[in-house]
Order: C-alpha cells, then structure tokens, then sequence
C-alpha cells in the first residue's frame, strides 16, 4: 500500500495539534502538505519557517527542516535560509498578526526582493493565540477584545499589499475551498520568486463567538457569500462585487528575475563564482 | 604568508572575519559600523559568499540566523541604537543554540546621542539587553590588531559553544588606522563547526541534559531537524509544561559556558604583581589608562591594569583575586561607571572604589587617569 501523503509529511509524533476544534489552521496545513507532496520536492531539502501566532505552530507538525523563529520575523529568517542556499524549497507560514503587523517591513521587503519563499499567510482576522484581539486584518466593526466597540481601523488587504509591493505571485485562498487552496499554495511553491496566499480561514473560538457567527461550520459558510472567485469577479460590476474577497490567483508574473539569481550573477561579477 | 598593512578597527574586524570564514553578513547602515558592511559587500562575493543589506536591524539579525541554520558562517555588525534592535533575536541565537558573530561599534548614547562619537555605554547592554536570563559572551578589542584578532575568536568561540558572541568595538577604534600583522592561512586557529556523523533518524540537534554542544547539521544536509526559542528537549521540539524541562535547558545554556570558562575568558594583567592601585579598563581606553599606569609607576605609585579581553563572561576570578590585594580599585571607562558597578562585586569595603568615567564622546586621556591616580593615591 502507498504511504499517505500525510504520513510522509506530519510528526504524527506530535499530533494531536494543539489548534481548537473548528480551526482552519488544520486546513492549510493538510493544503500545504498536499501541495509540497504534489510539487515533488525533495523532502530534505525543504525548510518551513514560521513566527509566533497559532498558525505558525504548524511548523511544529511537518516532518521537514523547521524554523519556529520569534513574532514578526519569519520572513527575514527564511530570506538568509534561502539566500545561503537557494537550493532549498523554503516555505513560510505565518498569521495575519505576524505578517502585515509586527513583521510587515520584512512582509513588503520580501515581496520587493522578490526572493524565491512561498509565503502562506493563514489570515483569521484576528489575534488567536493571544486570546482575540483586532489584527490588521479584521473587518470593520468587528468585535474583538481590544474593540469591544466595534473594529474602528481599516483592515489591509494582504493581496494588493502583496501586489503593490511586487509579489510577483499572490493568490488568495479560502479554508472553505481547500482544494483550490492547495492548488495556490502549490503553484506559488511552483513560481520562482516572492510568492504570497493569503489563505483566509476562521477562528471559531474566538472571533467567531465575539461576532456570535455560529458554529465552525456555520463561519465556513458564510464565504460562500462573502467570496466570488476571480473568474467571477471580472463579470462583476463594482456595485455587485461590493465588499466581497476575490479568491483564486491574482498576480503571476515572470517579469521580474528572482533575488537569488541576480546575486549568482553578482558573485561571477565580483570574480567570485566557483569559489563558495 | 603574513603581511603587514595599515586598516582601520571596521577594516580589521571585516577581514578578521573573512579570515575565520565569514560567508555570509546581512546589516543595516549605522554609523560608525558601516564600513563593516561596505567592505563585505564588496569583499565576500569576490570569494562565492554572500552579502545582504536588510530593511533594518531586526531582519539582519534574523538573516543572519537563518543563513547560519542553513549553515554559513554568519555575521552582522551595527552600533547602540541597531544593537538595541537585534536584542530579541540574538535571545533567540541563544536559545536556538544558532551560531553567529555581532559586531557593536559603540557610539555616545543612549538614543541617538552622538553618532561619530565613541562611548562605553552598550557593556551592559551587552550583558542584559535581551530579555530572561541567559550567558553572553562579549570581546573588547584595544587595538586595530586586536579588532582583527578577537574578530576571529569570536567565530570561533560561536562555532564551539554554538552562541551569539559580540564584539565590542567603538567609534574611535573603528576609525583609527593601526599596522596589523595580518596572519597567514592556516597560522590561527579557525574551529569548524562540528557536523552530525550520526544516521539522521538517530539526530539529536540539542544536548539539554548536560553542558556538552551537539553537533549541528545545516538545513538541507539530511537532517530534518528542528529549531525553535521555545524551551525545547533534545530532538528541538518544544516543551512548556515541564518544570524539568524548563530546568535543563537553562542549566544547559548557563553552564556550556560556565563549565568552559578557562577556554573562553582571556584578560591582560600589566604591573599588577604588587599592584596596590587596581585599575580596570576595557577596550580602547584601556591602553590610556595603561599610560597612565607607566607615570604612575614612574612616579613610585603602584599601579597595575587589569583588562578583560573577554568582558562578558567577566574574569571574575582573577579579578577577585587582584582586588583582594589591592588597597584602590580604580575604573578607566567612557560611560556612567558600568565597569565600576562590576568591580563594586568584588570590593568588600576594605578597598576604596574610584570609577575615572567620562562620557563626553572623547577617549579620555592618559593625564587625566593619571591625575586621578595621584589623588586615589
């Protein structure tokens, strides 16, 4: 019999995960494994890198290099992993705390660089592991521990954040559409440079019971409304996309050469190559 | 071949590195310590390594820990501000047991003081800047010669103990040009870092029940391994809910560093063997306070210098010992007294404490050590 994809990449050592029933952190993880096992890399010389936050314990679980650095910075670790050896399939996962607020210099840093990381931002719109407080991303007038008056600051959007800082991969995927999940995250394994999924998930525990919005599955398929894909998107005038998250591949770009490369070339300019 | 060429201490630090094999340094700009990074931009990729200037210092010192784990010989370099800045994650390099080399070039402070001025101030922040309790080691270079010398022991001292070590330079030594006998290849020691030979199902990356270093294997080599700042067992996966836990990994950290002090600590005496004076004086200034030790000696007073070379951890033992035979321990140093409150540890009341500081953003003078040796006399 065929080893499961899920035996070949997760400690079942460490399981159970220490995430709340109803979570999407689990959803990504399973989305990430897939996606690393379907992009048939080389398991040893794959390197995950996460910070702080809940999402970022997934690191925790994946039988590859680890990298748990501290709050904020995970993609300024990964961008030394890779610069040192770019060999390597180096993928990040971080929250939306972690990411656009604490480490959002290294977040539009990375993108401009454009260094080869797969970042995985697992965005639940708040604050989990600290006990729910508004994050960057939360929606206006939302309640959370730190607005118990309503969310009274304009949420990023991580995508456009992405994009305009020069992603030259961003997509957006939902906990909801897994499979479509997992197809971003593999494709942004598959494209040489900064690759960013803005992987939309819920926290029932928390933001969900603050903004009483039912059960886990109740949260889930509120995006059924909340999400139009991008194919549907283009069809749709402004009026009738109004608030709602466009989902699925938004930039994919080659244009722009990959930072490990053009330093490769800066190494055979200093007289260097041949020589690391 | 050695050779002999005239640097300044950024200079001689960068080349010290290249020399224990640096191959990877990310840093941000920050006087007086850019020249660090302007000479390794242009130095490592001529010899296949890399250089990385990074969005500010808290990403520098991440880059610098992840190139590390993927297994290059690291180093970043900054002043007062950038140091306050690196704090959290060089607390990280500890726990992590993650290799790496911090150049400070101490500037007047706190803030941004005086930015081309030379000052003493970060020795504490040295010991303490990062948060929970955790060993330091930290090296005072005096000279050019030295800035190249300790630069390499401090690559040195990271590989072994697998730890952050800092070097402490500032803004007048950093600057300063000096002949440095540069050594030839091979004449100093460089200490590699020691590599798994293990099958990888049998790796243990940390070794939390006694002091020994585990060897390390770098990302991608075969070992899927597992680094983390979280309190953490041997297989690097952490523990939270243990006491015991908790417990060894502390032990461990402390004492990998306490059980080779003799290995680590190195400090210079100078007439010290009937030393009724003791000064103690670190770094630059040292060698003025070394002058005035000469005059006083020529003036009958006896005076003798006590100079940590490694001032974190501090050679306490010896320095003890000094003191106890000492009737007057005197401080020579460019900050608010910081080496006075460590020699206060050590003077019990049966000798006089006299710190000579000054914090002007100049080196002070031999005369003035000189004159306040005279009156302590």
């Amino acid at each position: 019999m065929e080893e499961h994809v899920f035996d070949r990449y997760l400690r079942r050592d460490k399981l159970r995960t220490m995430w709340c029933p109803g979570c999407g952190n689990g959803i990504v993880l399973q989305a990430l494994v897939r996606a690393l096992d379907e992009a048939g890399v080389d398991q040893d010389k794959v390197v995950v890198v996460s910070g702080v936050g809940c999402s970022s314990r997934a690191v925790n679980y994946l039988d590859t290099c680890g990298l748990h650095t501290i709050h904020g910075r995970p993609i300024a670790f990964a961008t030394g992993v890779k610069m040192e050896n770019p060999e390597l399939t180096v993928v990040v996962v971080t929250g939306d705390g972690d990411c656009t607020s604490i480490g959002g210099n290294h977040f539009i840093h990375g993108c401009r660089r454009n260094i080869d990381l797969t970042v995985v931002v697992v965005n639940n719109q708040n604050y989990g592991m600290t006990g729910g407080q508004y994050s960057p991303t939360t929606p206006p007038d939302s309640l959370t521990k730190t607005s118990v008056y309503g969310s009274y600051e304009p949420p990023f959007d991580v995508c456009s954040l992405a994009a305009g800082a020069g992603a030259t991969y961003v997509a957006r995927g939902l906990t909801y559409y897994p499979v479509q999940l997992k197809n971003s995250i593999l494709e942004g394994i598959r494209h040489r440079g900064f690759s960013v999924i803005d992987a939309v998930s819920d926290c029932p525990s928390l933001y969900g019971r603050l903004n009483k919005l039912g059960s886990a599955a109740d949260m889930m398929k509120r995006w059924e409304k909340l999400a139009v894909p991008v194919s549907a998107a283009k069809n749709m005038t402004p009026e009738e996309l109004g608030e709602r998250v466009v989902f699925g591949e938004l930039v994919n770009t080659g244009a722009r050469r990959e930072y490990t490369e053009i330093y490769s070339e800066i190494i055979k300019k200093a007289g260097g190559a041949g020589n690391d | 071949m050695s050779e002999y060429k005239i640097m300044t201490g950024n200079e001689a630090c960068t080349r010290g590195a290249l020399y224990a094999g640096m191959d990877f340094f990310a840093g941000y700009p920050i006087t007086p310590a850019t020249e660090i990074a302007e000479l390794s931009s242009e130095l490592l990729p001529r010899r296949g390594g890399k250089f990385m200037q990074m969005e500010d210092e808290l990403a520098s010192m991440a880059a610098v820990i992840g190139a590390s784990a993927a297994g290059a010989r690291a180093m970043t370099a900054t002043s007062g501000p950038g140091f306050s800045l690196m704090q959290e994650n060089l607390s990280y390099a500890m726990t992590s047991e993650v290799p790496c080399v911090v150049i400070d070039v101490m500037r007047q402070g706190p803030c941004q003081g005086v930015a081309t001025v030379p000052a003493q101030g970060d020795f504490m922040q040295a010991r303490w800047g990062t948060h929970g309790d955790h060993p330091v080691i930290a090296l005072a270079p005096n000279s050019v010669s030295e800035a190249f010398s300790e630069t390499v022991r401090a690559f040195n001292l990271s590989e072994k103990y697998r730890t952050p070590v800092i070097v402490l330079s500032d803004a007048t030594l950093a600057h300063m040009s000096e002949k440095v006998r540069l050594p030839g290849a091979g004449e100093l020691e460089i200490a590699e870092r020691a590599r798994p030979t293990c099958p990888p199902e049998e790796y243990l990356p940390y070794n939390q029940k006694n002091s020994r270093v585990s060897p390390m294997a770098s990302f991608g080599d075969g070992f899927r391994w597992f680094v983390s700042g979280i309190v953490h067992d041997d297989t690097g996966f952490p523990v939270t809910n243990s006491p015991d836990a908790i417990e060894d990994s502390m032990r461990h950290m402390l004492d990998k560093i306490a059980d080779n002090i003799s290995d680590i600590e190195s400090y210079e005496e100078y007439r010290t063997e009937d030393a009724e004076i003791l000064m103690l004086s670190a770094g630059l200034v040292s060698r003025c306070a070394k002058s005035a030790v000469d005059a006083a000696r020529r003036e009958g007073i006896k005076a003798g210098l006590f100079r940590p070379v490694t001032l974190w951890p501090f050679p306490e033992k010896r320095f003890a010992e000094l003191c106890a035979r000492a009737k007057t321990v005197m401080t020579c140093e460019m900050n608010e007294g910081q080496l006075a409150e460590i020699a206060a540890k050590y003077t019990d009341g049966a000798q006089k404490l006299v710190p000579v500081t000054q914090n002007n953003g100049t080196v002070i003078k031999a005369e003035t050590v000189l004159k306040a040796i005279r009156e302590a006399n």
